[in-house]
């Protein structure tokens, strides 16, 4: 397998906010890998740092093997959706369509137009008086229409109601089936996406947290269950996630559990539950001070 | 599906519980990956995962160029490795359960072939 994006030890900095700090990691070719963490936490720049619209402050950034900034072979192969795209005034849909089928080598006019009738985009309408979830519709179908073989995807469906969702996790997994690329995917909405993701980016205060296969990600947490002194003997010395208490019962998420930890448990009459990727995110973002306020 | 379990097993779970069951017979096609993929909304690497543990395990077996197909005797064998582990999964968190609500073995076993009459 070939990386398409190998990034290294790289940072960028904007005066005394470190908005990527010594970020390293590699997205294989044919990869949807997700990019995930908190508002304000260096999704965006990570994303423009590797599509060439912002420079690196050190480090060094890879692809298609190449360094993306003022590179035209390399920008000619990736389609970047952002979230907050911004149109020139009196722009209409069916002007980002034309704009795009002329940027895009592989474009596919065709398909773009069942997408338009699939999220019954108005196209003729200035991009300015639509709706937010209508205007995201318009970025989704230049994304999915491109087929560039390195797709960004930012927040690709800020307002889009729950079936345009769905119509899009869809298109996404057919057209990728059909015509696989590599894909990155930025979205707050971690266990709608979680299925279609075969690569997990976690990033939070500009660092990467998780770099993980998303089926071994899932599954390395549990939550262990049960009366308070049992949780808290059987979870000394272990990598503790989070911990909730109400009453005589704690609740606590480990990780890196074996099976032979997890009979352990049961054994010793404790509750074992699984974790969502959602959940062990939200655990991993949400900060130490949080978890020991609600420890004590 | 749990969102919590790795979805490569959840899927040949599902597709040894289809073969368990009679909705795919042996030396029928299994469906492609891109289908399942759809199908299950899941990335198709995972699928891909979920049918090459069926493959490595003997349920399914490979025609190249066509696709994948149900083994000879899958049934059978799957059959038998179920109701192993039966006894882990379904009976003894039954009995364990039991013990804490203090019904006896007899009143179980009662309540178990009424369970059956029906």
């Amino acid at each position: 397998m070939t990386a398409v994006i190998e990034v290294a030890d790289l940072s960028r900095h904007y005066g005394k906010v470190r908005a990527v700090e010594n970020v390293s990691f590699s997205v294989e070719e044919g990869a949807i890998c997700g990019l995930l963490g908190r508002n304000g936490a260096g999704k965006t720049t990570l994303m423009r740092l590797v599509t060439g619209q912002e420079f690196a402050t050190t480090g060094d950034i890879r692809v298609f093997g190449e360094n993306p900034v003022e590179n035209a072979d390399v920008l000619g192969r990736t389609c970047f959706v952002r979230e907050s795209q911004v149109y020139p005034d009196n722009f209409r849909g069916k002007h980002v369509l034309r704009a795009a089928s002329h940027l895009f080598p592989n474009w596919d006019a065709e398909y773009a137009e069942r997408l338009v009738e699939d999220f019954r985009t108005p196209l003729n309408r200035p991009i300015k008086k639509l709706s937010r979830g209508q205007r995201s519709s318009i970025g989704v179908i230049v994304g999915l229409a491109a087929r560039a073989e390195l797709t960004l995807l930012d927040e690709p469906y800020a307002g889009l109601d729950a079936v345009a969702r769905q119509l899009f996790y869809d298109h996404l997994l057919a057209d990728y089936s059909a015509n696989p690329r590599t894909i990155i995917l930025s979205t707050h909405l971690i266990d709608e996406a979680a299925r279609l993701l075969s690569q997990v980016l976690v990033i939070d205060a500009g660092e990467l947290l998780i770099d993980s296969d998303a089926d071994v990600l899932r599954g390395s947490a549990v939550t262990i269950v049960g009366g308070h002194a049992k949780v808290e003997a059987f979870a000394e010395g272990r990598d503790v996630l989070g911990w909730d208490s109400v009453g005589g019962i704690s609740s606590v998420t480990l990780t890196d559990l074996s099976d032979a930890d997890r009979a352990e448990a049961v054994k010793a009459g404790l509750d074992v539950a699984p974790v969502s990727l959602q959940q062990l995110i939200v655990s991993r973002t949400r900060g130490t001070n949080y978890s020991q306020e609600a420890r004590s | 599906m749990d969102e919590a379990r790795p979805i490569f097993l959840q899927i040949a779970q599902q597709l040894e519980s289809q073969i368990i069951d009679g909705s795919m017979r042996e030396e029928t096609q299994v469906p492609s990956i891109n289908d399942l993929a759809a199908f299950y909304r899941i990335n198709p690497a995972t699928a891909l995962k979920g049918v090459n543990l069926l493959v490595d395990a003997g349920v399914l077996y490979k025609r190249r160029g066509i696709g994948m197909f149900v083994a000879p005797g899958a049934r059978e064998r799957l059959v038998a490795a179920r109701t192993e582990a039966f006894q882990d999964e379904y009976v003894r968190p039954l009995v364990a359960q039991a013990k804490v609500l203090g019904i006896s073995t007899e009143q179980l076993e009662h309540m178990i072939r009424k369970e059956g009459q029906q």
